[in-house]
């Protein structure tokens, strides 16, 4: 489905995860982000640009992976991204939701 | 140094296998004899045979469980000895059995180091050492309430532990947990829990007992149509979700679960599935992801680094349950590809991460759920479509005979690698209700 945001048309799917990553860009995250009541800080970002990086490079991401990169550890990741903090941020760096598999 | 060494592992080699060695036989080894490891040495050594081939399975324990099992044990439905066989008896007479600790694989070596201090040559390697719980990741799980009031089920002590404290319990909050995914056969806590309604309605305590599901995913199950059907169940049953539940710690003193994001869930007796983790062999071999599962081709079964290794069962990394079943129909396909590799022919990229798994109900019932990598289960017929007799992604008695019935098959047909009639190892879409193409 089509959604505006950010003065943009973007192609999302019905959980509202972009559907293809080439029409992301730093306003369609930040509008993201509020609609998610978060407002992004330098430290969000380098979250979003880390898992845009991982996702580039099919790694599969979890949030023990997260907890291991060595750039937030669970708990500053949770303060961030409140409540599910990896469904959050995956959605406003404009990348799949990680399947939790199986 | 090296060459030192080398030495050693020939002279090791000659040791354990020269009668191999001298007759330029070649070397199968596969590691573990659970269910994975079993089945393939039933269904190689019909085809790599004496004197070209020696197959070898190499696994420390005695006893073979049926693992399914152990979900049953809690509520007395099974006891110990309905589950507990022999390894040694589903092993194939002309297959080497060594009941050995493995220390280390030395893949670019193409030598298993044993616990002795032996070693041994393959030429073909299958790792088959599955997954085993790792409470000892979540700070407090393994604390002063281990098999107190918080326990596991997915081992034989920890059911056990946990049939014990359940037969004189008189009630009060029981939370069902998983800590993180994935975990080994994914229904099993939720049907815990819908076996716990039932056994506290029978026992009269149904009202005396709360029973909160608490999951890391955002719902029941990880597949939307199979979801909805099982979230309809919890409800009906009167049984609570918590989902998006990361766990950080357990309180022991206090009796309660914490998640990272501060959410507290308290507990009299919490059931718990542990971080699963691959076998510490794969770890000290240098050869796994952070959970030890080792790197392997989705739809070979081969390892993505090791060309003559395979990877069967829940020890590997593939996106597929890490179920008996899964394991079933893989087999199928690896002995296929294990023969083709043999003779230098190119492997079948087949496996299709078909599971089909029954799912207690309580009461009697039981749902079946048929899927693969692209297909999320959901309703209608199986095997035959249209007909069943088994119905999918619906509760029923017929489904549940099937799930008790499945013990003997797996004994008498599924160790042994006979095929199961009617159910293929790739997925059939025939009597299955999808309502759009999926992707």
């Amino acid at each position: 489905m089509e959604k505006t945001i950010a003065g943009k048309t973007i192609t999302v799917n019905e959980e509202g995860y972009l559907t293809d990553f080439n029409q992301w860009d730093e306003k369609i995250g930040e509008a993201l982000a509020t609609e998610a009541n978060i407002t992004l800080s330098p430290r969000h970002w380098e979250v979003v640009k880390y898992l845009q990086n991982e996702q580039k490079n099919q790694v599969a991401l979890s949030i023990r992976r997260i907890g291991k990169s060595g750039l937030v550890d669970i708990k500053e990741f949770y303060q961030l991204f409140p409540n599910a903090p990896l469904k959050t941020a995956t959605k406003i760096a404009g990348i799949p939701k990680p399947a939790s598999c199986i | 140094m090296g060459i030192i060494k080398r030495y050693h592992y020939q002279l090791d080699f000659y040791s354990i296998n020269n009668q191999t060695k001298n007759k330029q036989m070649k070397n199968l080894v596969i590691l573990g004899a659970g269910t994975a490891g079993t089945m393939m040495a039933n269904h190689l050594h019909h085809q790599l045979k004496q004197p070209d081939w020696q197959i070898t399975i190499i696994d420390e324990r005695v006893e073979h469980h049926y693992q399914p099992g152990y979900l049953f044990l809690p509520f007395d439905i099974y006891s110990p000895t309905d589950i507990i066989k022999t390894i040694e008896e589903f092993i194939p007479k002309d297959v080497k059995l060594l009941k050995q600790q493995i220390n280390k694989i030395l893949p670019k070596d193409n030598i298993i180091e044993l616990g002795s201090g032996d070693a041994l040559y393959y030429d073909v390697l299958i790792i088959a050492t599955g997954a085993k719980i790792a409470p000892e990741e979540t700070e407090g799980m393994k604390g002063s309430e281990w098999q107190k009031s918080v326990f596991d089920f997915y081992t034989f002590e920890g059911a056990l532990a946990l049939r014990n404290k359940l037969r004189d319990w008189q009630g009060g909050k029981l939370v069902v947990h998983i800590t993180e995914m994935p975990i080994k056969c994914p229904v099993a806590p939720l049907e815990f829990a819908f076996l716990a309604d039932s056994f506290f309605k029978h026992k009269h305590l149904r009202d005396k007992v709360e029973i909160t599901y608490v999951t890391p995913l955002s719902g029941a199950f990880t597949k939307p149509k199979a979801t909805e059907a099982l979230e309809h169940l919890l409800d009906e049953k009167g049984i609570m979700i918590e989902s998006d539940f990361a766990i950080e710690q357990v309180d022991n003193e206090n009796k309660k679960i914490i998640d990272y994001g501060g959410r507290e869930i308290p507990f009299d007796i919490l059931v718990t599935v542990p971080t699963n983790k691959g076998d510490a062999l794969i770890e000290r071999s240098g050869m796994g992801d952070d959970l030890n599962y080792v790197p392997t081709h989705k739809a070979t079964l081969q390892s993505k680094e090791y060309a003559n290794i395979f990877v069967l069962g829940d020890a590997s990394n593939i996106p597929a349950s890490k179920a008996g079943s899964v394991a079933h129909f893989e087999a199928e396909i690896l002995t296929d590809n294990i023969l083709r590799f043999v003779k230098g022919e190119p492997l079948k990229e087949e496996f299709d991460g078909h599971a089909n798994c029954f799912i207690e109900t309580g009461g009697g019932k039981a749902l079946l759920i048929d899927f693969n990598y692209t297909h999320e289960p959901v309703e209608g017929s199986f095997p035959f479509a249209g007909i069943g007799p088994l119905r999918l992604l619906k509760e029923s008695r017929m489904n549940h005979m099937g799930k008790l019935a499945f013990r003997w098959i797996y004994w008498n047909v599924l160790l042994k690698g006979t095929h199961i009639p009617f159910v293929s190892a790739t997925m059939s879409e025939k009597g299955k209700h999808y309502e759009t193409v999926q992707h």
